[in-house]
């Protein structure tokens, strides 16, 4: 099994396929797979592209992965779509716009279900990136499922975030809420061909200015325009995006995001094995049992936890 | 505690543009729990193997109603073999005549679907073939 390993660092992109399924299904094997790669990793700069629905992600992260060919840099995608809540199945579709990218041996594309996450990514992008990473690409772009306001989880997983809208997606409180938009390091606003852009352009440069602190000179993510389709404004696009690159290694900032992710990541690592360890603990009938009373009012959720915190000691 | 799900690709070789029976199948496999990498229209054998490759799929339903199955399906399956990826199964729908169903079900074709096939019938079949693999 670790001939697999081996081959897939050794550029064999079939066993790469086969170690990134295992791994994205969170197989036994994966976890001491993924402690032989780790060495390898850390040389690959991250990139999430997030936006709306239909905003042209596919489209722009195709482009990008291009112009970052034409500069002699590999390329890893890993394209999320969601999964059904009702079936478990998904249709991938990004792959679509991605054809002009077939054929070359320098990218790797893989889609990815969410498979129950909310956060706009799947469980296992985290490990899929760090396998791609550890097999020698050196630029990995990570597409989000068409995100809403909240879809956040992209900067805990990304160097550098980019926001893609649309013209004419909303007003100036559009723009001040909180979420997508805070996470933005280079704002896109694509279709800039179509009516609104400029005014789209506008808004967001007035969401920044209100959000800069002059006494706290930060990275200002700049708002580019893009049309996708046609290939305008992706080498700015790219440049952007090695521009935050080099900030963050400058400023210390990349550290501190290292850093944050990896206390994130071990975090939902020890909640999911504290959790799988405290219902073995507990046993199934027991805790069935447990939610009867609840149900039936002999007890409340909160007592009940506390009941078994007590139980397994902590 | 391995979440393994069917990954299948659907993808539309050759040059004829009718994807409406591609997007029927990949959306009732869809629903029947399975995860469908859909590529869309015109896509040579290189480029259906390449990603069937990178997306690790169990099999990978064939749309053609061009008439040009005979070209394009056995170039498919070589380039299947080729890849070291034989054990990829392999089915196709669209308008195929019998005589050519014969023959590349000869070839190693597992299903063929014909206008008509109810979609739980075509899901049920690949469900069913996949969970059966031939052993080598």
């Amino acid at each position: 099994m670790t001939e697999l390993l081996t081959a897939a660092l050794a550029g064999q992109r079939r066993a790469l396929a086969r170690v990134l399924s295992l791994v994205e299904n969170g197989s036994e094997q994966s976890r001491e797979w993924i402690a032989l790669l780790y060495p390898h990793t850390g040389q690959a700069q991250i990139i999430g592209i997030t936006g709306a629905p239909g905003s042209g992600k596919s489209t722009l992260v195709a482009q990008i992965a291009a112009e970052y060919r034409r500069r002699g840099l590999t390329v890893g995608i890993v394209a999320i779509d969601p999964s059904s809540p009702f079936s478990g199945g998904a249709l991938l579709g990004d792959r679509i716009r991605m054809r002009a990218l077939s054929g070359d041996p320098g990218v790797f594309i893989r889609s990815m279900a969410t498979r129950g996450s909310l956060g706009g990514t799947a469980r296992g992008t985290a490990d899929v990136v760090m396998v791609l990473d550890a097999c020698g690409y050196r630029r990995i772009l990570i597409e989000t499922v068409g995100a809403g306001q909240t879809e956040v989880d992209i900067a805990r997983t990304a160097h550098t975030t980019l926001v893609i809208q649309a013209p004419d997606m909303g007003d100036e409180v559009q723009a001040l809420k909180a979420g997508l938009l805070e996470i933005a390091d280079i704002l896109i606003v694509n279709k800039a061909d179509q009516l609104g852009a400029d005014r789209t352009v506008a808004i967001l440069q007035a969401m920044l200015d209100l959000r800069d602190d002059p006494l706290a000179p930060t990275w200002r993510p700049p708002v580019l325009k893009t049309v996708a389709i046609a290939g305008q404004g992706t080498a700015e696009a790219v440049d952007a995006i090695e521009r935050h690159v080099a900030y963050l290694a400058q400023s210390g900032r990349l550290r501190e995001r290292q850093r944050a992710r990896l206390a994130n990541e071990l975090q939902t690592l020890l909640r999911e094995e504290l959790l799988r360890r405290a219902l073995a603990h507990i046993g199934s009938e027991r805790y069935q049992a447990l939610i009867e009373r609840i149900i039936s009012h002999e007890t409340d959720p909160y007592s009940a936890a506390q009941e078994l915190l007590r139980e397994i000691q902590l | 505690m391995s979440d393994k799900r069917l990954r299948i690709l659907i993808a539309k070789p050759g040059l004829d543009g009718h994807d409406r029976g591609a997007k029927v199948i990949a959306r009732a496999l869809r629903d029947a729990g399975m995860e469908v990498v859909y590529t869309g229209l015109r896509q040579t054998p290189e480029m259906i193997v390449e990603a069937a490759l990178q997306e690790d799929v169990d099999a990978i339903g064939l749309s053609i109603l061009s008439g040009a199955h005979m070209a394009l399906v056995p170039r498919v399956l070589d380039l299947l073999k080729a890849q070291g990826m034989g054990e990829v199964q392999v089915f196709v729908g669209g308008i195929i005549p019998e005589e050519d169903a014969a023959a590349l079900m000869e070839m190693g074709v597992r299903g063929i679907f014909g206008p008509g096939t109810p979609t739980d019938t075509a899901s049920a079949f690949i469900r069913n073939s996949l969970s059966a693999p031939e052993q080598p």
